[in-house]
């Protein structure tokens, strides 16, 4: 089986946002990048799969140089091989792109992805993905076993899970718990050195959106606490300071 | 839309949020690391919260040896990460080895230690010394936990002056004969494989391989100490041991052999006692910001910045010495006395640090919440073992002097 997981290079969760270049871009200085959280589910789902029955994992990501770590760290977890397409991930549309013109040179059985990126939470890329292939494309996944061509899923929906199978190739969005993060161990990390990692050029730039501004959230102000007597102060307040009546 | 349950507000692994520790790079040392140094320091920290943050202090408690982490040490590579490939080890160079020892004395002194005897005081030793076949029998099978390994040097007699050794072994024809005992060895009592060190009819030292069960070998645990409590201390007793000739170390004479392997675990140490320093000033920084006295942070007062700024200056201090001593280490020219100065200002600058965190902790610094003082006591064995403080200076004193004042 020929599994090609798409991963993210996005800022650490803890990390403090702030932006540049007139509030168009982020502020990259002093941020540590990790894959993205979702993506590192699917990608240690994918390793699974390959132990227990063979056949190859592709890292994909859309990224310029500096996401090589974050590559390279895929390749120490057990993934064979890597492609890097050059070019800065500017939105969903552009991403599905790239990976739909690389899955159609390749043909994957299976096509892993987290069910959203940690940045921009689009959670848009493996629907596209799936439309551009003309295969079925399922998120978020909760569960995943393949039986011969089938792949036997739970997806989480609102109030409930459905169990679903779907026939090979497919493209998947995965959650927790379809698979615990693995951590790179050392000799992992030091054959990684020598797995290849191939970077292509991306297909056609066609930008259909554009960040004109970011913004941050307002901060959260201080707790004011009103006794339940004084009920009228509480709607004045909300009124004139919340603005909310 | 479903929601997933990650939660991203504390921290990427959920599972980890009660372990936050963060490593301080005051001077951008990371500049001076490879994006391959930085993966391994980050996965064996990811190990360290996941697997021994959240079990050691009850272990330490109860002075039990978290024995199901050997295998899981073999797993992520940390035993013997500088032996090549093909013996099973990690084929990585010193400062890879050097960020190991960090990230896991960051989470005990007592797991470093394990990891440390397994990977300087027995692998090494082996791999350096040992015959190809020793290699191939010994090696794959230390390196993946599979077994575990201790070093026989020390005696109830014989600390800082290991040359004046009682233990012996006398050529008996088709083997040798293993008389005398060892004392204050780290990991003895569940040891599969020991390297012993025993003097020969010519009175040279000489190094030989016993394996548990062989007749006349015991490991009598070592009981009640206040220090190192997750970790497994014992004694070794030999009683007329029949060693096999093929168990002697070919490739070594002389105390040369043992001082080498303690090099290779000192070097360890050094970056070791830095983790525990880190861990204890990360703790004692956050517990500073949110403790509130006096209507404010107790971070506020000028005596608490002190103590931080301190802490801060004698850790950065630290980094730069191990990560040049690590340096050097890789080119081959680092020496034992660079070792004895780095094993003893970072184990020394762990200690005092772990003193005045335990301070800005208050009462909460005494109990089982926080680990300062747990690395605390564990690190005055840390100060003791491979070397004692004060013989670290003696070398150096020799060193500066070129008068030995140790004889």
């Amino acid at each position: 089986m020929k599994i090609l997981v798409c991963i993210t290079h996005v800022p650490d969760t803890t990390t403090k946002i702030s932006f540049t270049d007139n509030n168009t871009k982020l502020n990259k200085a002093g941020v540590q990048f990790i894959t993205g959280p979702y993506d590192d589910y699917a990608l240690s789902r994918a390793i699974e799969l390959k132990e227990a029955s063979g056949g190859t994992v592709t890292v994909l990501n859309v990224g310029l140089a500096e996401t090589e770590p974050t590559i390279r760290k895929a390749l120490a977890v057990g993934a064979d091989d890597a492609i890097r397409v050059n070019a800065e991930p500017t939105d969903a549309f552009f991403v599905a792109t790239q990976i739909a013109s690389i899955a159609k040179q390749n043909t994957y059985d299976l096509i892993l992805m987290g069910r959203e990126s940690i940045d921009f939470n689009s959670g848009q890329v493996h629907g596209l993905v799936g439309e551009m292939l003309g295969i079925p494309s399922v998120s978020p996944v909760m569960k995943l076993d393949i039986e011969g061509t089938t792949a036997k899923l739970s997806r989480e929906i609102e109030g409930g899970k459905e169990q679903l199978e779907v026939s090979l190739p497919l493209v998947a969005g995965c959650q927790e718990p379809i698979a615990e993060w693995k951590i790179p161990n050392m000799r992992g990390i030091m054959t990684a050195r020598t797995k290849p990692l191939k970077v292509v050029e991306p297909t056609g730039k066609e930008e259909l959106t554009t960040v004109t501004k970011y913004e941050l959230p307002a901060p959260k102000g201080a707790c004011k606490m009103i006794p339940a007597e004084e009920a009228e102060k509480l709607i004045t307040l909300l009124r004139t300071e919340a603005k909310v009546l | 839309m479903a929601t997933s349950t990650l939660d991203t507000s504390v921290s990427a692994n959920k599972k980890q949020a009660n372990d936050v520790f963060e490593s301080p790079d005051f001077y951008q040392i990371d500049d001076l690391l490879t994006e391959e140094h930085k993966l391994i320091r980050s996965s064996i920290r990811s190990f360290v919260k996941k697997e021994i943050s959240p079990i050691i202090e009850d272990y330490a408690q109860r002075a039990a040896f978290p024995q199901h982490l050997v295998k899981k040490f073999g797993e992520i590579g940390a035993f013997g990460p500088t032996i090549p490939a093909e013996y099973g080890g990690g084929g990585l160079d010193y400062i890879a080895y050097g960020l190991i020892m960090q990230e896991i004395e960051r989470g005990d002194s007592g797991m470093r230690s394990t990891a440390s005897v397994q990977g300087s005081l027995v692998m090494y030793p082996i791999y350096a010394f040992g015959s190809e076949e020793q290699r191939k029998k010994y090696l794959p099978k230390l390196a993946s936990g599979e077994w575990l390994g201790c070093f026989g040097l020390t005696e109830p007699d014989f600390g800082s002056n290991p040359a004046g050794m009682l233990t012996t072994i006398k050529d008996a024809g088709d083997y040798y004969l293993l008389n005398g005992s060892k004392m204050w060895i780290s990991n003895s009592p569940m040891a599969d494989v020991a390297v012993v060190w025993a003097k020969n009819e010519d009175g040279r030292i000489r190094g030989v391989i016993v394996e548990r069960g062989m007749e006349g070998f015991s490991t009598p645990e070592i009981h009640n100490k206040w220090s190192l409590r997750a970790s497994c201390t014992g004694e070794l007793v030999f009683d007329n041991v029949k060693i096999p000739k093929a168990n002697l170390l070919p490739n070594i004479d002389g105390l040369k052999g043992p001082l080498k392997c303690l090099d290779s675990a000192r070097y360890g140490i050094a970056w070791g006692a830095l983790g525990a320093a880190m861990d204890c000033y990360d703790s004692a920084r956050r517990y500073a910001m949110e403790r509130i006295q006096f209507d404010k942070p107790i971070a506020s007062f000028q005596l608490i910045q002190k103590k931080l700024a301190e802490m801060l200056t004698e850790i950065t201090k630290a980094q730069l010495v191990c990560w040049r001593l690590g340096m050097l280490k890789n080119e081959g020219k680092a020496t034992t006395t660079q070792i004895s100065l780095a094993k003893r200002n970072n184990v020394e600058m762990a200690l005092h640090i772990a003193r005045e965190a335990r301070q800005i902790h208050g009462g909460m610094g005494i109990t089982g919440e926080y680990s300062i003082m747990r690395h605390m006591m564990n690190l005055e064995s840390v100060i003791t073992y491979e070397g004692t403080h004060d013989i670290h200076l003696l070398i150096l004193g020799n060193e500066i002097t070129g008068i030995p004042a140790f004889k």
